[in-house]
């Protein structure tokens, strides 16, 4: 018998038809919508004057633009009261699930489909948002599109994707302590750069992402396509099957066991082949900060930027314009650097795990007081999980400010903005110039990093703070 | 939405000799509030080609007017991070309906191919020559031919060829896009759901 990676069997099960010398018609099971990449596939759709053809296959929420302050109030910003507003109009016309601001399941797109067992294994999944992604931690083939696609998946329940190549990424070994799943995935990055992953499609293996989470693993194939990759997959176990049990959209008695049945089979076989692989072992990842403008740019939060011997031409150009951006030289220690905000939310990590790991570091201390302070959840449920376990008490008491549920400071689209030339540690994903705000120099790193930089106000160790 | 057909395009370049170009630089986060595709191409480039003040920078590419034209050329991963389709919604508002680079990243290719702007990719060395003659003679011109998948620095008669599947080729000469191909499989698709 043929031998199949996990992505193969999920691919080759949604494929309609292969065009000859060109894309595959590709069917996709659940598609999530929010504010900002979806009004203009509506219109469009108008304008054909065709339907959605299977509005109960898609899921909206507004997260991208809203503010994480007064909610419950009539949004302050004109035109993204508009987007929200179209979305609401497109959702009822049309008969699409809406988790509007204020109802018990808003939040971030990727932290509310997982929440909501909306996510599950062997789906094939898409969103007008890169970090769509973040889905394929439950073993379903998930990933960004643009809005033309959106208005395709709309109209037609397909896109038209050419198959991706397989790389598989393999970490295993221990993790030290006070080193989490964000250290490994940006260490992956900062060895394979921004690019590195371009036209494959991920899968992680290894023992080491075995023994991760479900929420940690989220953080991982959150981040693939920060390194190009259109999405990662971890394929499903034990992990997966108990975060899914019991959530609202998870299949229920004799249509559970046949799902996990059919979840089972989602594995790689053995021998099937890969048209790449990377090994790394857990015990060489420490914990990792970014020092530069793009994902790849990352060191160990106790290493040295990296001086430009054997760069040249553009590419020298390019790097020495983005240490100019930040501030910094090639050569210097990142550690001890000062910090002006810290951040800690996203769909990268604005879960609850990450809530709790920032509140039992800080439990007791302050923050220093050159440091703003964000804590912004990524869902209502989150939120209202931080309440009831006490984290939020123990987070205000360090001087942390806890905000309503969306992308906020993530990428600025609301007022969350990082004002230019400070700098932000952030939990979120880019550190692309301006992605917090106008001149905004952010630092990516785990959840644990952003809690000790907050207590000691600059670039600090989290393994050095007792 | 059906776009121009795109057959053989003549033109000067407008050099952006930068790497890893991510959408947010394209068009930040903050202009992407609209609910109609108008308007983006005043926002190209938006944080890189004026101050906070609204003025623009003298020593951006697209404020020199030594350099026009509808193709624009620029290094190694364009494109790269954010899904927004909006950034190649401004750059062909802004007038350009082809992009030259050594490398793109995924979602922008679909994305331009989606929309009718020609993602080009060449080699290193090929982008170094065009940078080089653009630099020496803002006036030299490319001539970037679908039938042929040939894209020629006219100057030096220098030529590669670039990849394009065949399906994705015809739209662009078309002017026809997925949907329009989507829609002709409904039957087809309708039998497939019922199996998911």
């Amino acid at each position: 018998m043929e031998k199949k990676t996990l992505f193969d069997k999920i691919w080759d099960a949604h494929v309609v038809r292969t065009v000859p010398d060109g894309p595959d018609v590709f069917f996709i099971d659940k598609h999530f919508i929010h504010e900002v990449t979806s009004p203009v596939a509506f219109l469009n759709l108008e304008k054909r004057g065709v339907t959605v053809l299977h509005p109960e296959r898609t899921i909206a929420t507004p997260d991208h633009n809203v503010p994480t302050i007064d909610q419950e109030k009539t949004i302050k910003d004109q035109l993204s009261r508009m987007q929200v507003e179209k979305l609401r109009t497109n959702c009822k016309k049309y008969g699409i699930e809406l988790h509007d601001l204020g109802s018990a399941h808003h939040g971030i797109v990727h932290v509310i489909g997982p929440e909501l067992g909306v996510t599950q294994p062997g789906m094939t999944i898409v969103c007008g948002d890169s970090h769509t992604s973040t889905h394929g931690a439950f073993g379903a083939i998930a990933f960004g599109i643009g809005t033309s696609e959106v208005e395709m998946v709309l109209a037609t329940q397909c896109i038209m994707q050419s198959k991706p190549k397989k790389l598989r990424i393999t970490v295993d070994g221990e993790l030290g302590k006070g080193v989490t799943s964000k250290d490994i995935i940006l260490y992956i990055i900062s060895q394979i750069s921004a690019s590195g992953g371009t036209g494959y499609f991920i899968e992680y293996a290894g023992s080491a992402i075995r023994a991760l989470s479900m929420e940690a693993r989220m953080t991982i194939c959150n981040m693939s396509i920060e390194m190009g990759a259109r999405g990662g997959l971890i394929a499903p176990d034990e992990t997966t099957y108990a975060y899914l049990k019991g959530k609202r959209y998870s299949p229920k008695g004799a249509d559970w066991e046949k799902a996990v049945a059919y979840w089972e089979s989602l594995k790689t076989d053995e021998g099937a082949e890969f048209d790449l692989e990377y090994h790394y072992d857990a015990a060489d990842i420490e914990p990792m900060i970014t020092y530069g403008t793009n994902p790849g740019m990352g060191i160990k939060v106790k290493g040295f930027i990296p001086e430009t011997v054997g760069m040249e031409g553009s590419n020298k150009k390019s790097y020495l314009k983005s240490l100019e951006y930040m501030g910094f030289l090639p050569g210097e220690a990142i550690q001890g650097k000062k910090i002006d905000y810290v951040f800690v939310g996203s769909c990268t990590n604005g879960r609850i795990e990450d809530i709790r790991s920032v509140a039992e570091f800080v439990k007791g201390k302050k923050k220093a007081p050159n440091i703003t302070a964000w804590i912004v959840p990524g869902s209502r449920e989150v939120e209202k999980l931080a309440h009831e376990e006490g984290l939020v008490k123990i987070l205000e008491e360090a001087g942390f400010k806890l905000r309503q549920p969306g992308c906020s400071a993530c990428l600025a689209m609301n007022d969350d903005k990082i004002p230019s030339g400070k700098y932000a540690v952030s939990t979120s994903n880019r550190n692309f110039e301006g992605r917090q705000g106008p001149g905004s120099r952010t630092l990516l790193a785990s959840p644990l990093t952003v809690a000790a930089v907050a207590v000691t106000g600059e670039i600090t160790d989290p393994r050095e703070v007792f | 939405m059906a776009y121009d057909k795109f057959n053989v395009l003549k033109s000067t370049v407008v050099p952006l000799p930068a790497e890893n170009v991510d959408t947010d630089q394209i068009i930040p986060a903050r202009f992407l509030k609209a609910t109609e595709r108008v308007g983006f191409g005043d926002n190209l480039f938006r944080d890189w080609r004026y101050d906070p003040t609204g003025a623009p920078k003298p020593d951006f590419v697209l404020n020199n007017p030594t350099y026009q034209g509808k193709i624009l050329v620029s290094g190694k991963n364009f494109g790269s991070g954010s899904s927004r389709e909006h950034a190649v919604w401004a750059i062909y508002d802004y007038g350009f309906r082809c992009v030259v680079s050594s490398f793109f990243a995924d979602i922008f290719k679909n994305n331009c191919l989606n929309i009718g702007v020609l993602p080009v990719t060449v080699s290193e060395k090929f982008l170094n020559s065009v940078f080089e003659a653009v630099e020496a003679d803002p006036k030299v011109e490319l001539e970037v031919d679908i039938e042929r998948q040939s894209i020629t620095l006219l100057s030096t008669g220098e030529s590669e060829s670039f990849d394009i599947n065949s399906y994705k080729k015809e739209n662009m000469k078309n002017g026809f896009d997925d949907i329009d191909y989507l829609l002709n499989l409904k039957e087809e698709i309708a039998e497939f759901a019922k199996t998911r």
